[in-house]
This record gives structure tokens, sequence and C-alpha cells, in this order.
């Protein structure tokens, strides 16, 4: 059982808050990440939950239990590290054993479990080897199975792909997908790559200068935000938020448009502008615009052929408009 | 244009001012060895020449292991450098632990203190120290040149390991607390290892001082239970004659206890260790 709750998180180092209030609940079984800029207080979220660093007030509760004073090895919890954290002088059934070994677990059992999480993770080969004689992709599943073996209520990720290139990053990506139906463990995931929250996370929890802008499913942030800073930081490329006056809209400060709610035509359109530069991602076509209002991208899906410089008209998806007050909240309706 | 290191004349003069400046450290050493294995005679005659059958003589060698009591010597020596380093390793790395890790009022200002001993030479204070000493009754004891030693070589530890302390990642250490280890057992078992080459950086710029000091041992502890081999080579200098093959044998015995000391340590020096451990 891994239910979390987080009351009131405040945390500052000498004057700079770097929490300002934090208010989460997290159900049992849920994978939930933490995305934000860098410096908007996620990976001090996370080791407040931990218990790597103390919260200046609030509490926080594992299982309904508080575990403010908790130890972070007695808070039922595992973590892996962006830089995984192996220990260097160990080899890698000694790296997984440890933290059981410290609890005083029987051998036998501590073999047990290596075995199982070793398996999960293809590991068998390694197991004798010490971290340096490993490849990134192998210490990272290392640093998972360290997290595996203490069979947590809570497993906390601190940007655990970042090191990793591109293709591995999809690949572990899936393991950790892989891992959390198999477990159907607790987890959460800090991140700065929307994509990796949007592929992985039941919830997300968009955080912005150490305050949570919005929580909800990742199709909920994208079709749903409810303040400007959620609808420009989930999705790729970034919304085009134009500022009202400018296209002639009143009762509204910024109106939020998506590229890929925008079509495009070479001979109406609401919107006129030229174009300044064409990406062709295969896939998709992304193109940038230059019109009376400002930039504005566009994307469009499957290949297509348009001139640098060359007049084109835009036009928005009825409804997929979004609308934003002077405080950056959403106008409904 | 050729790179730096590719270039043969710029590589030439740096082993040109290497090999001159090892032949200048080496040569006083060199000197001091050929000449103990000469007679008396010969080492007048021709300082610079090689020991031949004809000037060669064990003489100063048998003089130092007959007269005096230098195996003794040798191992007080030999305790208080090697006690010396240990306490100075230990107490130096846990300070510095604790001014690199924590976060407390005080804490830069703590660091120059314990660092402001690399700018002040003990020997100022060796009145005040041989007034302690005579007080708490340590005169005539190693345990005196011990606790001199200790605190001689731990700013320049503590200024050293601090540095070295603050590379070793912080999540390797969170890694460790989340695993239940003990900050002690953090500190023994992870972070000591990682650093063990300025360990022994450490260790080699501490241990040749304590050494090769004439001072110490010889206001502090003159009795012939406690000399140490550089006070006990003194013997061989008188006011009127000095016996120089005994003076010779005796300094080319304890270059030895040390050459095997740095050998250990400077083993230890290899790094690399750390890689694959994090990023």
């Amino acid at each position: 059982m891994g239910s979390l709750k987080i009351e009131n998180i405040r945390k500052s180092f000498g004057h700079v808050d770097v929490l300002k209030g934090i208010d989460l609940e997290v159900k049992d079984g849920e994978f939930v990440i933490f995305v934000g800029p860098s410096g908007c207080g996620k990976s001090t979220l996370l080791r407040v939950i931990a218990g790597l660093e103390d919260a200046t007030s609030g509490d926080i509760l594992i299982d309904g239990k508080k575990v403010n004073n908790t130890p972070p090895a007695k808070r039922g919890i595992a973590m892996v590290f962006q830089t995984y954290a192996l220990y260097p002088h160990l080899s890698v059934r000694d790296n997984m054993g440890l933290g059981l070994k410290q609890a005083g677990q029987p051998a036998e059992e501590i073999k047990g479990r290596i075995k199982i999480a070793s398996g999960m993770l293809s590991l068998d080969d390694y197991l004798e080897r010490r971290p340096a004689e490993l490849s990134g992709g192998q210490r990272q599943r290392v640093a998972i199975g360290r997290a595996i073996v203490r069979e947590p209520e809570l497993f906390l990720f601190d940007e655990p792909l970042s090191n990793l290139d591109a293709a591995l990053r999809v690949n572990t990506r899936l393991e950790i997908a892989r891992l959390h139906r198999q477990l159907k463990a607790t987890m959460i995931y800090v991140t700065h790559d929307q994509v990796e929250a949007m592929t992985l996370a039941d919830k997300i929890v968009v955080l912005n200068k150490g305050r949570i802008e919005q929580v909800g499913s990742p199709m909920e942030l994208y079709n749903a935000p409810q303040t400007i800073f959620v609808a420009g930081f989930i999705g790729s490329p970034q919304m085009n938020l134009i500022e009202a006056s400018k296209l002639g809209q009143s009762g509204a400060k910024t109106v939020g448009i998506r590229p890929e709610h925008i079509q495009v035509s070479k001979t109406s359109g609401e919107w006129k502008g030229s174009v300044i530069h064409v990406e062709h991602l295969g896939a998709d076509t992304i193109i940038y615009l230059q019109t009376d209002f400002g930039p504005l991208t566009v994307r469009l899906f499957g290949e297509h052929k348009y001139d640098v410089d060359g007049v084109l008209y835009a036009t928005p998806d009825a409804g997929r408009t979004y609308r934003f007050d002077n405080e950056g909240q959403v106008i409904k309706g | 244009m050729a790179k730096p290191t590719a270039s043969p004349l710029r590589t030439g003069l740096v082993h040109l001012a290497l090999g001159a400046y090892t032949l200048i450290a080496l040569f006083p050493v060199f000197l001091v060895v050929i000449n103990s294995f000469k007679d008396r005679a010969s080492i007048f005659r021709d300082p610079l020449g090689l020991p031949t059958p004809a000037t060669f003589s064990l003489i100063g060698y048998n003089t130092v292991l007959t007269q005096g009591d230098f195996v003794l010597y040798f191992q007080n020596s030999f305790i208080v450098t090697a006690v010396s380093i240990f306490f100075v390793l230990l107490f130096g790395a846990m300070a510095a632990f604790a001014l690199s890790e924590y976060r407390f009022k005080g804490n830069t200002m703590m660091g120059l203190y314990l660092a402001l001993g690399i700018m002040i030479p003990i020997r100022l204070g060796t009145v005040a120290i041989l007034q302690g000493m005579v007080a708490a009754g340590l005169v005539n004891t190693l345990t005196a040149l011990i606790l001199v030693y200790t605190a001689q070589g731990l700013p320049l530890a503590v200024f050293i390991l601090t540095e070295f302390m603050r590379t070793v990642s912080d999540d390797l250490k969170n890694a460790g607390r989340i695993d239940g280890l003990s900050e002690y057992s953090i500190f023994f078992r992870l972070v000591l290892p990682l650093i063990r080459p300025a360990m022994a950086t450490v260790a080699v710029f501490t241990m040749i001082p304590i050494w090769n000091d004439l001072w110490f041992p010889l206001i502090l502890a003159p009795s012939d239970a406690t000399k140490t081999v550089t006070l006990g080579s003194q013997v061989f200098i008188g006011q009127f004659v000095t016996n120089w093959n005994a003076v010779l044998a005796a300094l080319t015995l304890a270059i030895l206890p040390v050459l095997v000391l740095y050998l250990i340590f400077s083993r230890q020096l290899i790094r690399g260790i750390t890689s694959g451990a994090v990023k």
C-alpha cells in the first residue's frame, strides 16, 4: 500500500521560498509525475517526500502515517537518482543488496529479491560487475533494481532518464511503464521533459515557482489547461499565445491556439502571414509564420511543401482556442 | 599550427626542465648514499667518487648498528609518523566531511579558522607547547610528539580534503541515506573510499616533515628511550669531531622507511575509482 498525502508543505532556503504551500494527494498505485521548468521546486518536493530535506512547515503522510520526523530509510520509499548514484566500489549485486543488508534482512531473502529484480531488468549477467564496467543504460537499470529490491511502498524517480541518450531514453521509459504495471506500486517521478510526463503518467502535477499550477491526467492538461502557464508548458511545439487586443477580441488578455489546431491555405483564411521557416519532420511539418500580430507556429500532419517568404493564410479550428484573463487564468465558455 | 602537446621542441623542453629538476633533487641523496659506503679518508679526498673496492667500507653502518640504539630510534620514528598520519587523516577527513556536507551557522568561519594553521608555523608556539607538555607530564614521551604532529598536519589535511569531499556527489550520499546507512557509515563506507587519492596526497605531505623533523624531538622528547632517527644521528655530530661515516649511514637508513611508506601511498594515488559511480 502506498498512498501519499502532502499538506501545505513549505520549504525555504534562507530567504528564498522554494515551495510555497503544496497540497497533494496520491492514491495507491498511481503513477504521478511532477513537471515544471528548472527551479520550480519539483526536485525539492521529491527530496522532502524522501526525507532528504526537512520541510520548513507542513506535513507528509505516507499511508496515513505522518513521517515528518522519520528518517528516509524507514519511510518505505526507494529512490532512483538522475546520476544513478551507484556505490562505485560495490558489485551490482551488493549495490542492490546494501539497503536490505542494512535493514537486517536474512541473506536468503536478499538473494531471492535480487534474483527477481535482476530477472525483471535483465541484469543477470552483470551481477558481479562493478558500476564502472557497465554502460549508462545498464547503470540506470541497476539503480532501478536497487529500488525494486527494497519493495517500497513508494518509488521516487528524480529525472532518471536525463543522462541517457535519446534511443535509450525511449527504451528505459517503456521499461519503467512496464515495471509500473507489473509492480502496481505507487510511483512519483520528476522530470522537466513533458514527453516523459505525457507518456508515463496517470496524473501530472505541473509546478511553477513553488506552487502547483494544475493537477490532472495528461489529456486533461492538454485539452483543458487552467492557466496560461500549463497551456504553454504542455504540448510541443508550444501553444501560440497571442495578445487578444491585437486580434481585436475583447473580454480576454491572451488567446491561445495549439499549432496542430490551425489549418493553412494559400488563398484565403482568417490570418495572413508570411512563411519564415519550415521544419520537415516526416510525420509532421512545422511552419513558422510572421503575421500582423506576431509569430505563429503551425503544425501540419504529413509532408507539405511551402516556400519560405511565401504568403499563407491561417485559420484556427473552431472551438479549439483558449482565452485567458489578466491573471493568466482560463476563461471558461 | 601544431598543437602544443604535439610539438617535439616543447615536449623536449618540458622533459629537459623536469630532468634537470630531478637531478638537482636527487643529487644530495645520491651523495649521501655513495659516501655512506666509503671509508673516512676517501669521503674527504674524493666526495663525488663512487665507492671502489679500495675505498669501500661498511664502517659507518657498523657504528650505527652497534653504537646507540638505532633499532629503537627507528621504531620511535615509525610509531610517531604512522600514528600521527592516522590521526591527521581520521580527524582531518571527519572535519572536512562536516564542513563540506552540513549546512550550519559559521561553517565558512570554521573552515577558515581550521585553515589558519597552514599560514602560521606551529613552531612559533614551541615555548607554550613545551610548557603545556611539562604541565601535562608528557615530556619525553612519544605521545607528546604525536599530539604536536597531529596538530601540525590537520590544517592542510582539512583544507585539501574539504575541497575533495565537495566533489563527491550528493546523490550518492542520499542514496546511502535511503538505504539506511548512518552518517558514520556514509562517511566511512561511501565517502572515504572515493577520496582515497586525496587521502594519499595528504598522507605523503604530512609524513615527510614529521619523519625529518629535528625540532620537536629535540625539545619535547630528547631522552634516549624516545629519540627519533633524525635526533639519534645527531650523536655522531660533535662539536670537534664528526663521525661522517656514521652520520651518512644513519641518514641512508633513514631514507628507506620513508621510501617504503611513500610507495605504499603513491599506489593509492591512482585516480579513477569514482568513474562510473555517477554519470
